[in-house]
């Protein structure tokens, strides 16, 4: 038997060495499985939780056009929990036991999401920094070994340009407006910007999980490798807008051919992640609520579903 | 009440002509609810003309396991193929 369980796993690393995807009725390691559940189910919190702080600023929009466009993305990211809930469930868990697990705390999300959205500019900051390092991120995963999680990363990956390029539209005429309105620009930016280099997780001296979600295809690149990238393609667009770097210590680097930057937080980081960030239980007790409220409709619906069933078997 | 909305399977043409082709799964009470939902989830930027909705567990589905029995059989079936055929090259509209 334990020779056995070798050979698959053996035969299930060549399968992905070799470029096939795995497929939920696959044969796979208990591990893959466990861990494509706590990152999957993970990926589709953050979507579903990243809903809220623009969510705010629906009602709030300068205009029409600005109006009909958070609205549009944020019901993209809604529509991005649901794949990704879906993609999550053929690994033989319940929609139920994923909320559960995000409702009890067990289930993380992305600690982005528990930072506040306290100005317009926000928005802008948000779609240009937050979906800019999300798309990294994403863009990587639609290689990942695991068939239903890479096809959802390719609707997704489709979806989100609009998003980044949104963001950038909002800082921008933001950026050509009233001192006032550049401030606030500036202002944002500032706040965001590190918040949205912790996004793609700790230093790879400190990642335990790194070298066995390389070979399972769940990472191509390491959280260094991306966070870099993100900075390198971020601060010719902080130049493009005419803002002022929001860090001091961002120098471009001849030699390594990238920007150097300075020394994040960590200790910001870790709190924010175990509960303690500035939103953390606002988050949490909003995606409850809306839980618990929603309950009465889930069950009317199913009960006058299987009313209908038994008339139509009454006939 | 701890049942859950059953799982559809979602599949749409994209355009006219096109097959069906699996898109996801959505979960709603009933067929109705689950042509709504699949409109909302897959179809927000005009990528469907048509769409088909299937309770997940009408579905049967072939075992991986049982991928050789079921489809090596072809493999050597070589001259189901017209490249198996030698014919001269003069030889047009065929
Ligand atoms: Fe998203
Ligand atoms: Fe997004």
């Amino acid at each position: 038997m334990e020779i056995d369980i070798n050979r698959l796993d053996l035969e299930f690393q060549a399968k992905i060495d070799s470029g096939k995807t795995i497929e939920p009725k696959d044969w796979m390691p208990e591990k893959y499985r466990k861990t494509h559940i706590r990152q999957i189910s993970q990926h589709a919190h953050s979507e579903i939780v990243g809903m809220l702080p623009e969510g705010n600023w629906i009602t709030r929009a300068p205009s029409m056009r600005r109006k009909v466009t958070l609205l549009a993305k944020v019901q993209d990211e809604g529509g991005h929990g649901l794949y990704l809930y879906s993609a999550c469930e053929t690994l033989g868990i319940s929609r139920d036991e994923l909320f559960e697990q995000l409702h009890s705390g067990k289930a993380k999300y992305s600690s982005i999401f528990n930072y506040p959205a306290v100005t317009w500019a926000d928005m802008g900051a948000v779609g240009w920094l937050v979906d800019g390092a999300a798309i990294m991120n994403q863009v990587m995963l639609t290689r990942t070994s695991f068939g239903p999680y890479a096809r959802a990363m390719v609707r997704i990956c489709k979806e989100e340009s609009f998003h980044q390029r949104q963001g950038f539209e909002i800082m921008l005429s933001l950026c050509n407006g009233t001192a006032v309105q550049k401030h606030m620009a500036q202002e944002s930016l500032n706040r965001w910007w590190w918040p949205s280099l912790m996004m793609f997780g700790p230093r790879d001296e400190e990642s335990t999980h790194t070298e066995q979600a390389i070979k399972w295809k769940i990472k191509l690149k390491t959280n260094d490798e991306l966070r870099q990238q993100f900075v390198d393609q971020t601060v010719p667009q902080i130049e493009l807008l005419g803002l002022e770097l929001p860090d001091p210590a961002i120098k471009w680097n001849e030699e390594r051919g990238h920007y150097d930057f300075g020394a994040i937080d960590w200790d910001e980081f870790w709190r924010v992640v175990g509960g303690n960030g500035p939103c953390n239980r606002e988050r949490l007790s909003a995606r409850k609520e809306a839980w618990e409220k929603g309950a009465w409709v889930r069950e009317a619906a199913l009960a006058y579903a299987e009313k209908q069933e038994s008339l139509r078997e009454a006939v | 009440m701890k049942k859950e909305w059953p799982v559809w399977e979602v599949f749409i043409r994209s355009r006219s002509g096109l097959d069906h082709r699996h898109a996801g799964s959505v979960h709603a009470a009933d067929a109705k609810m689950a042509l709504e939902n699949a409109r909302d989830v897959y179809t927000r930027r005009q990528e469907g003309v048509s769409i088909w909705v299937v309770p997940s567990a009408s579905i049967t589905a072939s075992d991986p396991e049982e991928g050789g029995e079921l489809f090596e059989p072809a493999k050597d079936k070589v001259y189901r193929h017209p490249t198996f055929y030698d014919l001269p090259d003069e030889l047009t509209h065929m």
